[in-house]
Order: structure tokens, then sequence, then C-alpha cells
């Protein structure tokens, strides 16, 4: 189990910061899962839970989601629901059960770019946006890229309502079992996205612009086949690499699919 | 350091290490329906209600609790004694070990929502495992109780 010497709740993000970056060994806590199954050890453990970040505000034209918002909050949010259609749902109903999401936090599971992460699948497919400490806004997928070295505070996500449609897809084998396989699509003012995590790795973006110009089930085919030779997969205890390129091909096409307006490919 | 809390209605005061867990307290505490199945955050026995939102107490530390309301099925033998009977009946308690936070766990789905479809029941109770049931006992159990509860207000003229 984690052992922790001390534990602070931060009464401003300004000293959750300067404890986070005094000590490599201070944490911060979100969600606090999997604490008895993690080793190491943590100086201070720097928890925000004082400072209003579990709130879910809808704007005119953005979704903005404190970084202690629970999984749960983010699943049941009707604007959010009524945006994505149905895909938010979809991407976190099956993440574990229902006490758990009441804990886990969205920033904790974006900030920890997990590699079986539905969450981080999800938010790339949108229009996302993080907030961090001092250093400001920066598109997500940018976020993602960066070394999990750094000391950065996530403080809020931004979700733009661009106009668009989403879909969400992911194997498992168990329904509350981490993820074989996550994949979102969007179409977002005409530009078309797919994100495929649980590869096992974290999350990756292919930008498919050329296929702004309509998504035939001729195209949702080809841009499928060649989405299943371009991402790299691998293999674990719950797939193979040939296994999850298989399903990216399948889910790629029924995501597409749903995005393009030609049914849901199933 | 030390925490205040109010455990089952009752103010307790409690002295506890930065890493002690919420579970770890509360059976301290002698709130043994609370177990520890899993020890990954994910079978669910463990489940308590944290100001009355049902959370995994094996993954939460006890100092986060200071200053809000902790409810273990110690503290809701009323309101679970209305289905647990009906659970008994299918033959879906078993082993019991798993039962005190599966009926914590319907206990929010009751609250949240009254007249859960069967999907809806499965979705909610997916996060409390059971290696005895199967599962079929335990959602017969909670339908009988719908039933049951949708009959007598029909009786009521309600």
């Amino acid at each position: 189990m984690m052992t922790i010497q001390n534990y602070v709740r931060a009464q401003s993000l300004q000293q959750a910061y300067e404890l986070l970056t005094s000590n490599r060994r201070n944490r911060i806590v979100a969600g606090m899962l999997w604490l008895r199954q993690t080793g190491g050890s943590v100086n201070t453990a720097v928890d925000l839970c004082d400072l209003g970040l579990d709130t879910m505000e809808e704007t005119d034209d953005a979704f903005v989601i404190g970084a202690m918002t629970p999984l749960r909050k983010l699943e049941l949010h009707p604007g959010f629901a009524a945006y994505t259609g149905g895909a938010a749902a979809r991407a976190l109903g099956d993440i574990v059960g229902v006490q758990f999401r009441n804990l886990a936090t969205v920033g904790g599971s974006v900030y920890g770019r997990f590699g079986f992460s539905d969450v981080l699948t999800l938010l790339l497919a949108l229009d996302t946006e993080v907030e961090l400490y001092g250093a400001g806004r920066m598109p997500l997928s940018q976020f993602a890229e960066l070394p999990q070295t750094t000391r950065d505070l996530l403080v809020r996500i931004y979700i733009k309502k661009t106009p668009g449609t989403v879909a969400y897809r992911a194997v498992r084998i168990a329904r509350t079992d981490f993820p074989v396989l996550t994949c979102a699509a969007s179409r977002l003012d005409g530009k078309v996205r797919l994100c495929v995590g649980a590869r096992p790795g974290k999350a990756t973006v292919l930008d498919l612009t050329d296929a702004a110009g309509g998504l035939t089930p001729n195209t949702v085919q080809s841009l499928a086949e060649e989405a299943a030779k371009q991402i790299p997969t691998g293999s674990n205890s719950r797939g193979s690499a040939a296994y999850r390129s298989h399903l990216v091909r399948v889910l790629a096409q029924r995501t597409l699919s749903q995005v393009g307006g030609s049914g849901n490919g199933d | 350091m030390e925490i205040k809390l109010k455990l089952n209605g009752r103010a307790v005061t409690a002295a506890v290490e930065a890493d002690t867990t919420l579970f770890d307290l509360l059976r301290e505490k002698g709130c043994y329906s609370v177990k520890c199945g899993c020890e990954t955050s994910n079978c669910g026995l463990c489940t308590v209600f944290l100001d009355d939102v049902p959370v995994l107490s094996c993954s939460v530390l006890a100092a986060r609790a200071d200053g809000r309301a902790v409810t273990t099925l110690e503290g809701l033998q009323e309101e679970a004694a209305d289905f647990v009977g009906f659970i008994a009946d299918q033959g879906a308690d078993q082993c019991g070990f798993c039962n005190p936070g599966f009926v914590m766990n319907t206990i929010a789905l009751l609250r949240e929502n009254p007249d859960p479809t069967d999907d809806e029941i499965r979705g909610y109770l997916a996060g409390n495992l059971c290696r005895c049931s199967g599962y079929e006992g335990q959602l017969r159990g909670i339908r009988a109780y719908l039933d049951s509860r949708k009959g007598k207000g029909a009786q009521n003229g309600n």
C-alpha cells in the first residue's frame, strides 16, 4: 500500500502548487483509487477537495469541468449527455461501478493519461482544452503528449460545444473490467477525428481531414482499414496486438459510420 | 492527526495517520459490515455513504472524511430491512460476504431511482461483485421487492 507521511487540504491553488513543486515526493490526491494496491511513498498528499473544483458548469459555448469533478457527475450531466448524443454515458458507464465513479475524478483521469482510459479517449475526440495552474490553457491533445514527469497542477477541463457529433465504442472481456480497446470518433465543424485507446497504450489521435467531404460507407470502410494499419497496438493479458488491430478496424468502422450519419455500423 | 466526522448520525473524533483509509477507520470503530474483498477498488464490498453518496471506503483516506457524514449498513438497518428478505427468499445471499456492500448500493440505487428497470439495476450494481450467486438471484430479489411495493401501492389506491 502507498504510504503517506502528511496530508494537507490545500486552501488555495497557490498553496497546492507550492506544495506540489516543493518536494518530488509530494503528490496531488484526486479520486484516490487503488490506494491499497499502489506502492511507493508520498511525503505530503495534497488534497484539492476544499477548492470547489468538483463542479461542472455549462455555458453557452462550453462545459467547464473542475478537476475534482467525479466521473459520475460527468456521466449524468444532462447537457453533456445531449451534446455527446449518449457517447458520454457509453464511455463512462462501464468504468468499474457507481461507487468507483463517485470517487474517480475527471482531472485524475486526464492527468494520469492512463493507457486504459475511456475518459481520455472520449475527451480527445472532443474539442477539449485543459487549464494548468500558472501555465494557462492548452489543447488536451497537446497535454496528452507531455512527459508525465512535469509537475503540473490541472485545474479545469474545457469542452467546447463545437457543432458536430461524437460516437464511442469499447470492447471489454467483462463489463467492469479494463477495456481491451476503446474508440471514439467525432465530426466537429466538418473535421473528422478518430481516437483509439487501450491499445494497450495511451489513446492516440488520427485526424482524418481528408474525410471532411463526406463519410460514405465506402469511405468509412477504407478509413477504418487505414486506421487499423496506422495505429500501433500491443499485446497484454487482455488481448494480442493482432486482435486489437482487428478491433481498431471494427470499432473505427462503427463509430465513423455513426458520426457520418450512415447508421451505427453494427 | 485528529479528524471529526458524523458516523451513522453520531459525532466521532478519531486520531488517524495520513494514510489511514476510511475502511480501516470504520472497522476500528466497530462497523464490521464494511468488508475488504479485493484491495483493488473493484469489488464494492467496502461500500459506504460519504455525505449520502456511495463510495469505496478502501479508496478514501480517512482524512478526507473530516467534517463529513459517513454512513454504513449499521446506520441503515431499517431502510435495508425493507428488501433484504426478498434477496434472501431468492437464495441470493449465499456466503453473505458481499451482502453489506450490495445492500448499501441497492439503497443508493433506490434512493436515486425508485423504480429502476432491470437494466438500470444491473448497471447500478455492476460494481458489486459476488462469487456465489451469478447475480440473477439478487436481480430477482430486487424485482420482487419492487413488484411487492407496487402491489401495496395499488392496494392503497395510490
